[in-house]
């Protein structure tokens, strides 16, 4: 499919859902898409199927806090300069990009790259939702490493690097990126076709643009948007109330805080507790719990039907909670190893939300 | 020193004077006009037939809708020379590219982006490029452009290359009117920028606002009166500030009731709840002020991100139209019959049921006018009239209870002339307030206003000391409430927050402070 201004809009929508809450703010993303549309045409999205087996992929990304983003706006030419370095390290050109992370601001930005380089975006991404790390990649389960990496600055800094594993590699570009001003532009896990399709989540940006493009015609239809949020996603409505406290902690970097709901409606008289590191990770509904990381857990605002960001989360917010299930990858071993509830630090053992919702 | 405050809403501008202990002295309606300029006179000549000594008015404060008006209508607006200091950085989203288009066309004189700007640390991204600045200043001015709006990246922590971005420009192009982003918005290049650039916009309509205003003051007898304009937060500015700032005036109606109802009760925290004709908005009261909002909010299409009271409105008020559908009560607003309430009410003898007919008819709310006769209301709607009734409270209590901040109760005072048919107990306050003058609480909010300023800016506790960052954001909130005419030896700051950056090293905050000060008389 071609991928225009309005797809655009319609994919930073449903990447706000995907965010689970993080992921930054999308705004950015979209523009920068936007004026590469602008100028370049439409971008062609393409299934992984069409990719050559031994043709190289090589998803861009930017690492960093959305705070120096949403000020220190991007030249556009960071992520091409990333791209093109690796390409050279290589001594390949890419076949196509894709997105690491199909969840905020992550979503858009290998349009970018594609608009400048002439080359399709693979409908495809390694986490199917947001992830605050960057070895949190399904390409990690299968064994892709990270490095060789390229990372850029606007300033015309850049760097390639090569590390032992993939935790390592998160280590050392996130020292690089507070270096290079908060912000980074990065080409990583590149891989072959072959490999690309055994490891990556397929048909998340166009998931992420049919949540966008379904929200966007209910509203025209005045249908039910909650109803037709939950089916194009396949989620899970598992709690409907008011919130009546948050209280939150900024610990190693990261924000994490804890909210908590009280019933409305259907779920009068019980309560919720969301847990949150930058992304929603825990939900537990009267003292149960009832959905987990990496299954993606969305606040979403009961009147416009808009995820609320962690950061947005205040006392008297008239919310939603919704729970989608996650990318059977992350439901291996290997899997909850990276992304599961224990690696953010809480003594849960994963269990799907289908499973839990069943048993209510 | 008498004062006189004008609120302009939209259907009535009302005109109010008080004396020194903020007490009620004259009030007067008059119609809203078109052109706003001509009501706004209307009213203060209404009041000043009261009988008060023009000599003893040593000031006017003035709620003004003149800048958001041109915004929202796209006409009397100026063209902007657009200059973005962040080269190579922002290049990838142009300004204004989110814009509206044909309010970007009557807008826009030019868009560009040159070398420099700072990283979040203070430290420079790039040189500026002074040659180009002198360049463009030159190219604006032959095309015959007069406002010029700057904005660097991380200007808020450093502001080094927008000031010197000025000097330039005046030093090329001496008539030119320059606003800098720091001293109008917070971080959010974008939404800075187009704050930025929205202020300069509506200079000429602000300037030409406060000339006609200047003069009808005069004619008056009030030559002496220092004018002020109400802003955003909840004070005022001198009308010489004002004319460099008019960004700040844009949503100060909300502001003023918020104020209005402090000054009516004397309470300080609380929640207020202005009840008009069309919509309820129901705002927060913190130590004396109105609580602001961290949200990024639209003017006219615009993403922007100056601070505006923290506001939830309902479309359910006085004028709101009672809905019945298969005999059944399914809504009430959010239409309205607006100021038509006393043509088409049914108490009124109109045929359209209205808030404030079930409150007639349920004897809530009672109304001096001898056209009323609520058994009408009775006669032909009793059967619906409990449950309207209860849909309109339970509305106002879902606004209170969205925009508190705990499940705590918490006084709430009513304001506006709506409110008087709210009842005296409301879920989730502690008491409910209301106060005699309610209907003028906005104009009396302006009334009595104090002169105040609002830093917002960026530091590493790496690089500078939490004391020394904090007395440096105080100091400059403090000088820019003297800048827009406070008083130096009252000055005073009000409110500190500090809020952390995520993901940062070095101990990246945010301060924001708020200072104010009496008048200077």
């Amino acid at each position: 499919m071609l991928v225009n201004k309005q797809a655009i809009e319609d994919l930073a929508i449903g990447a706000s859902i995907l965010g689970t809450g993080g992921g930054g703010d999308p705004y950015i993303g979209r523009l920068m898409a936007t004026q590469t549309i602008e100028r370049r045409g439409p971008i062609e999205l393409v299934s992984p199927s069409e990719i050559p087996d031994d043709e190289l992929v090589i998803p861009s990304a930017a690492m960093g806090t959305p705070t120096v983003l949403i000020e220190k706006i991007p030249s556009g030419l960071e992520a091409i300069k990333a791209f093109e370095l690796l390409q050279r390290y290589l001594n390949k050109r890419a076949y196509a990009t894709c997105p690491a992370e199909a969840g905020g601001i992550n979503s858009t930005i290998p349009f970018v790259v594609a608009g400048a380089m002439n080359i399709p975006v693979v409908d495809a991404d390694g986490m199917g939702r947001a992830f605050p790390e960057l070895q949190m990649v399904t390409f990690t389960i299968h064994g892709i490493k990270a490095t060789p990496m390229a990372m850029a600055d606007e300033k015309g800094n850049s760097l390639l690097l090569d590390t032992i594993d993939n935790m390592w590699a998160e280590k050392i570009a996130r020292v690089a990126t507070i270096k290079m001003g908060g912000t980074a532009w990065i080409a990583l896990y590149s891989c072959i076709g072959i490999q690309f399709k055994n490891s990556a989540i397929w048909g998340t940006v166009s998931k992420a643009i049919h949540i966008g493009e379904t929200l966007r015609d209910a509203k025209v239809r005045g249908a039910n948007l909650l109803d037709a949020l939950l089916d194009c996603t396949s989620g899970y409505l598992i709690f409907r109330g008011k919130i009546t406290n948050v209280e939150r902690a900024n610990i190693g970097g990261f924000a994490r805080g804890e909210a908590r709901i009280e019933g409305l409606d259907e779920y009068k008289g019980q309560f919720m507790t969301i847990r949150f590191q930058n992304e929603n990770l825990v939900a537990e509904r009267n003292g149960k719990i009832i959905a987990c990381v990496p299954d993606l857990i969305c606040i979403i605002d009961s009147e416009t039907i808009k995820p609320i960001t962690t950061e947005r989360l205040r006392y008297g917010y008239r919310v939603i909670v919704i729970a989608i299930p996650c990318s059977e990858k992350w439901r291996t071993d290997d899997g909850l190893k990276l992304v599961g509830p224990k690696y953010f630090g809480y003594d849960i053992e994963y269990r799907p939300i289908e499973k839990l919702v069943g048993e209510g | 020193m008498l004062r006189m405050g004008v609120d302009i809403g939209s259907t009535h501008t009302d005109a109010v004077i008080v004396d020194e202990k903020a007490k009620l002295l004259h009030a007067a309606k008059a119609v809203t006009t078109q052109d706003v300029t001509s009501g706004v006179i209307k009213a203060m000549e209404k009041v000043m037939a009261q009988g008060a000594d023009p000599a003893e008015i040593g000031a006017v404060m003035l709620g003004t809708t003149h800048g958001l008006n041109a915004i929202i209508e796209r006409k009397r607006l100026a063209k902007v020379a657009v200059l973005r200091i962040g080269l190579p950085a922002s290049a990838a989203i142009e300004p204004m590219l989110d814009w509206p288009v044909e309010l970007r066309r009557v807008v826009e004189g030019g868009i560009y982006i040159i070398h420099g700007g700072h990283e979040y640390t203070g430290e420079p991204i790039a040189q500026l490029d002074e040659n180009r600045i002198r360049q463009i200043a030159k190219e604006a001015a032959a095309k015959g452009i007069k406002y010029f709006a700057v904005t660097s990246i991380f200007s808020p922590v450093n502001s080094e290359h927008e000031r010197r971005a000025r000097e330039i420009i005046t030093e090329v192009v001496p008539e030119a009117v320059v606003t800098l982003s720091h001293e109008i918005g917070t971080l959010g290049l974008l939404e800075r920028e187009n704050s930025t650039i929205l202020n300069c916009s509506i200079m000429p309509v602000i300037i030409n606002a406060i000339e006609s205003v200047r003069n009808a003051l005069n004619k008056l007898g009030l030559e002496e009166a220092q004018l002020y304009l109400t802003q955003n937060d909840g004070t005022v500015m001198s009308a010489a500030h004002a004319q460099r700032y008019p960004i700040f005036t844009v949503a100060t109606g909300a502001s003023n009731a918020i104020r209005g109802a402090y000054i009516l009760t004397g309470i300080k925290d609380g929640v207020v709840v202005d009840m008009g004709g069309t919509t309820t908005n129901v705002g927060v009261l913190t130590k004396g002020f109105p609580r602001e909002s961290s949200q990024e909010v639209e003017i006219g299409g615009v993403r922007t991100n100056f601070r505006m009271p923290d506001i939830i409105s309902v479309g359910c008020a006085g004028g709101s139209i009672v809905k019945i559908v298969n005999d059944k009560v399914v809504n009430v607003g959010p239409e309205s019959v607006g100021y038509r309430l006393t043509e088409l009410g049914v108490a009124w003898g109109g045929d359209v049921l209205t808030a404030t007919d079930v409150a007639l008819a349920l004897n809530t709310m009672k109304i001096d006018d001898t056209r009323i006769d609520p058994e009408i209301v009775t006669k032909r709607y009793g059967k619906y009239l409990l449950e309207a009734y209860r849909l309109i409270v339970q509305k106002v209590e879902d606004a209170i209870d969205r925009i508190k901040t705990s499940a705590e109760p918490v006084p709430v005072i009513l304001v506006g002339g709506g409110s008087l048919m709210l009842p005296k107990k409301l879920a989730g306050a502690s008491a409910v307030y209301r106060p005699e003058a309610a209907q003028y609480a906005n104009a009396i909010g302006a009334a009595t206003a104090f002169v105040g300023a609002m830093v917002d800016k960026t530091y590493s506790y790496e690089h500078i000391a939490r004391s020394h960052a904090l007395a440096d954001a105080e100091s400059e909130a403090k000088n820019r409430a003297v800048l827009a005419g406070a008083d130096p030896s009252t000055v005073e700051i009000v409110d500190v927050e500090e809020i952390a950056m995520p993901y940062l090293p070095g101990n990246a905050v945010r301060i924001r402070v708020k200072a104010v000060g009496k008048l200077k008389s």
